[in-house]
Parts: structure tokens; C-alpha cells; sequence
């Protein structure tokens, strides 16, 4: 196999990589979505996620908890302070096998 | 399960592993409490693991934990576009005992360490979030979790809860950090055969070789990348201050990406397979960000408490030492029956005597200093290396006329002045 097509590139392909123990209810929440909506204009929480978690979809925050490393990165990134993060249910969310 | 323990130490990384190894070795009766599925399932860092602390708790630990390569070399490259000046030192002495430092996998490693502390008696609780400390007429006298019937009484609560420590934040022992005060860092694990890895870094099966990288793998934000070997997988990640990140309204993936295309350093990797990705925050605000770390019954170290080094990546020795001198604090207090925040002071003491509080003091401006004048990275890095390509470019020109153009082409681009002030500040910061 050629090189480039092993080493992931792309967001998808290296969360493709990750184990995740998925809980059913997420660990992450907007607290108030109309800030987002009203008060946010750059959306920075979808450019700055290791992991691509939250995506803008229009009119509201769309939020993949499935696929976050729980960095904490939103909680503290968000201009708003709109982001409710707690650890996801002991056991569950990102595991890491290696580093 | 026993409804009073001596210690609960919340959290199995390197600062609370240490405690609780320490505590349980002293013959306290410890709980662990770690949150992931085993411990190190939840940790992240770059790899490089130093010998001297860890060898304080456990001697001659190397002939046993699971460790990749000891580094017989650091590499420093400050980048341009298609550039690069280097340093190195490399010593054939770190490559034998006692070591110097090792790169580590650390889902590996800190199971293992984990596993020691159970086997000085220490009960490892995994799979359970602590979800608040139990406090009683000021004074935190255990945890809750997030299991049934989950209340857990000690003496102390030692929060080695990591650089969010949602714990020591609903204490009031600091506040939210803000984003200049942590590094948002991704890396990658990447395959290759040992016979790859030794020929590209012109090492042998048990030597390693580590890369720091500076300048354009940033794209002249403060951070940096890094480059380390693993026994048959390179480390490669990419970290800036999480303000820098927002303000230029970067992907981390794609720095990550930028870094592993770079002419430089695309070489070294070709051909790797990715076998994991991962993204974590670094406590980087120095000595002004550490928290109140005693309470009456609870204590704060590792990453919880800010006890990380950027300058020369010291983060995890920093965690170990410090869980080691909360653990020795707990059994004097043990001593005297008094858990008071005026016994457990003498860890606060103790840690801002040793190197740990003498480090974070050193350099306790530096963060701040280079968030604030970003051109070290942005124009320095480029200079040093336009500088070098004129050096060295053989062009008929006498080398006299050179060094006098080269150096011109500094001041006059700045003023005089002010290079000379930048010169002073990055001197008065890391001094």
C-alpha cells in the first residue's frame, strides 16, 4: 500500500481510529441555544474542537458528543461560557490504547 | 468495600499513582479512584517521561515498566517555510543506567504504575467519576461519585483530577483557567518498523531520539511540535496556547496536518500509518496559575495544580514528585491524628522548595511574554534562518561584507533598538 493512504488525513479518518465507549446521554451541553443563535457570531467552538464536535447547522448548535477526547478545550474556549461539559459516566467516552 | 479510608486519591495519572503508591507503601489504607476504563485510558502526553523522579518512588523502575526508548538525543529545529536552523546534543551516556529520560506510551505506562500502587496495597477503584468532595463544617471529609450508594469517607481527598479539575474549580481553589493558561495539543501515533525509525534517526533498537520544533509547525503562534520515537511508532502532535488557537481561528487537525506535510519533517514520517489520534489540554500558566493547594482534608497536585514546565516539558516528573510530597505530608499528618489545613501545609512548603516551585518561578513570566510579543516566532525564527541560507550560500561575496549585511538586515527591518529590547526581555524572562 502507498504511504499516504495509511496515515489519516482527514478529522474523519483519524477519529475513525479512536475507541469510543459511547454513553446514550451526553456530557455536553449548550446551556442556552439561543446565545449561540444571537450572540455569536464567529462560532469558534466549531473551528478550535480537536475533534469536530460541534457543528453550526443553520439555526442551532449541533453537538457530537460521541466523538469528543474530553480536553476541556470549550468549556474554557467558549466567548459566551455556554457550554455545560462534565465527564461523561464512568467507564464511557474516549479510550485510549496507545499514547 | 470499607466506608473510611486513610487517603482517596482522585484520579491514577502520575501525580495521583505517586501519592497513592507512596501513601499505601507507608501503610495507609488508600482508595484510587480513576474515572476511565483502566488508567492512562483518559491521559495524553507527548512521551517523554524523566527518570529521576519517578526513580525516587520506585528504584530501578526501568528494568520493569513498559517503557519504548531511552533518549540519547534532543533535537531543537526552529522552522521556516523550507528552511531549518538545528541543534542537538547527543550523549551515548543517557542510553545507559541510570538514563536520562524515556519516551512512553502512556495507556501502557500508567497502567503499570497503577498496578505497583495496588501492589503496595492501595484499592484501585476504575470505571467511577467523582462528581463532587463531601465537605462538612469546612472541611472536605470525602467524595461522591457517580455509582450507587457511591459516598466514600477519608481523611484526606488528594484531587489528582487532571489540568480540568472540575474539583479543585468547585472548591473555589481556583477559578475557570482562561484559554491563555492552557495548550490545546493534538498528536498522532504513526506505525513504522524499528529498521525505519533507527535508519531516519540514525539511532539503534534501544536508543531514542526527541524533536522539539519551533517556529513555521506553529505558524508563529506560541507552542510547538514534537517528535518522538517509540520502540516501532513515532509520537508526532502539535500544541499552541488555546487564546492563540482561537485568535487565528485555527483547526488544530490542520496544524497537525500543516506539520506533517512540512518539507522538514514530512521525511521522517513517510510512510507511517496512523494508529491513534488524540487531543488534550496542557496546564501552561506557570508559577500565577497554580491554585490554593490545601484545604482542611484535601490537597491539589500534577496537572490539577498547574505543575508543568513548557519551557523544558516537564509535566509529568512534576506530577510524580509532587503526589510523592502530598503522600509524605498525609503520613505526618496520620502522626499527629490532625488533617487540618495547617498540618497539610508542610506539602505546600515543601513543594515551593523544591524544584518544582523554584522552576515555575524561573519562569514564570515567560507564557505571558511570548503570548504577548508573538515576534520571536513570527520574525526571529525566520531571520536566524535567512541569516544561515546567506551565511552559508557561497556566492563570491566576502564573508566580512556578509555578517555586516546580514546584521543590517536585522536592525533595519526593526530598529536598532528594538532588537535590542527584544533581546533583553527574552534574556530577563528565561534567565
Amino acid at each position: 500500500m502507498e504511504g499516504d493512504e495509511i496515515m489519516a488525513k482527514t478529522i474523519e479518518e483519524k477519529q475513525y481510529l479512536v475507541r469510543f465507549r459511547c454513553d446514550t446521554k451526553s456530557h455536553l451541553e449548550v446551556k442556552d441555544e439561543n446565545v449561540c443563535l444571537t450572540s455569536c457570531p464567529d462560532k469558534d467552538c466549531t473551528i478550535f474542537c480537536p475533534a469536530d464536535v460541534y457543528k453550526w447547522e443553520g439555526d442551532r448548535m449541533h453537538v457530537g458528543y460521541e466523538g469528543c477526547h474530553e480536553c476541556g478545550s470549550c468549556r474554557i474556549g467558549c466567548p459566551t461560557d455556554n457550554i455545560k461539559w462534565e465527564y461523561p459516566k464512568g467507564g464511557h467516552g474516549i479510550v485510549f490504547r496507545l499514547a | 468495600m470499607a466506608d473510611k479510608f486513610d487517603v482517596i486519591v482522585v484520579g491514577a495519572g502520575p501525580a495521583g499513582t505517586s501519592c497513592a503508591y507512596t501513601a499505601a507503601k507507608a501503610g495507609l489504607n488508600v482508595l484510587l479512584i480513576e474515572r476511565g476504563e483502566y488508567p492512562g485510558s483518559k491521559n495524553v502526553m507527548g512521551g517523554i517521561l524523566y527518570r529521576k523522579q519517578l526513580e525516587e518512588i520506585i528504584p530501578e523502575f526501568w528494568k520493569e515498566a513498559p517503557l519504548e526508548r531511552p533518549v540519547v538525543e534532543q533535537r531543537f529545529w526552529f522552522l521556516d517555510k523550507e528552511s531549518m536552523v538545528t541543534t542537538s546534543y547527543k550523549g551515548l551516556e543517557w542510553g545507559k543506567e541510570p538514563f536520562n529520560n524515556f519516551t512512553v506510551l502512556r495507556a501502557k505506562f500508567d497502567r503499570w504504575f497503577a498496578g505497583k500502587a495496588v501492589e503496595q496495597g492501595a484499592l484501585l477503584i476504575n470505571e467511577t467519576v467523582v462528581t463532587e468532595c463531601i465537605v462538612e463544617e469546612n472541611r472536605v471529609v470525602g467524595v461522591r461519585t457517580d455509582r450507587p450508594d457511591g459516598d466514600v469517607y477519608a481523611d484526606v481527598v488528594v484531587l489528582a483530577d487532571g489540568v480540568n479539575s472540575l474539583l479543585g474549580k468547585s472548591l473555589g481553589f481556583h477559578k475557570e483557567w482562561k484559554p491563555d493558561e492552557v495548550a490545546l495539543t493534538v498528536m498522532e501515533v504513526l506505525n513504522l518498523p524499528k529498521k525505519t525509525i533507527n535508519e531516519r534517526f540514525n539511532v539503534s533498537d534501544d536508543q531514542g531520539v526527541s524533536v522539539e520544533i519551533f517556529g513555521d509547525s506553529t505558524q508563529g503562534l506560541l507552542g510547538t511540535a514534537f517528535l518522538y520515537t517509540n520502540k516501532d511508532s513515532l509520537n508526532i502532535g502539535v500544541g499552541t496556547t488555546l487564546s492563540g488557537m482561537i485568535k487565528k481561528k485555527l483547526k488544530p487537525y490542520h496544524l497537525l496536518e500543516y506539520v506533517k506535510e512540512h518539507p522538514m519533517i514530512r521525511p521522517y514520517i513517510e510512510g507511517g500509518e496512523t494508529s491513534e489520534y488524540l487531543a488534550h489540554l496542557i496546564p501552561e500558566g506557570g508559577y500565577k496559575s497554580v491554585p490554593r493547594l490545601v484545604g482542611n482534608g484535601v490537597m491539589i497536585v500534577g496537572d490539577a495544580a498547574q505543575f508543568v514546565n513548557a519551557i523544558h516539558r516537564e509535566g509529568s516528573n512534576m506530577a510524580m514528585s509532587s503526589g510523592k510530597m502530598a503522600a509524605e505530608a498525609i503520613v505526618r499528618a496520620k502522626e499527629l491524628d490532625d488533617f487540618t489545613e495547617r498540618t497539610l501545609d508542610s506539602y505546600r512548603k515543601e513543594l515551593y522548595n523544591s524544584f518544582i516551585g523554584k522552576d515555575l518561578k524561573k519562569y514564570k513570566d515567560v507564557t505571558h511574554t511570548f503570548e504577548e510579543h508573538p515576534q520571536y516566532f513570527t520574525d526571529y525564527i525566520p531571520m536566524m534562518n535567512k541569516a544561515a541560507n546567506s551565511f552559508f550560500t557561497v556566492d563570491g561575496s566576502p564573508k566580512k561584507e556578509k555578517q555586516s549585511r546580514i546584521i543590517k538586515s536585522i536592525t533595519e527591518g526593526k530598529g536598532k533598538i528594538a532588537v535590542a529590547k527584544d533581546l533583553y526581555r527574552a534574556w530577563k524572562v528565561m534567565k
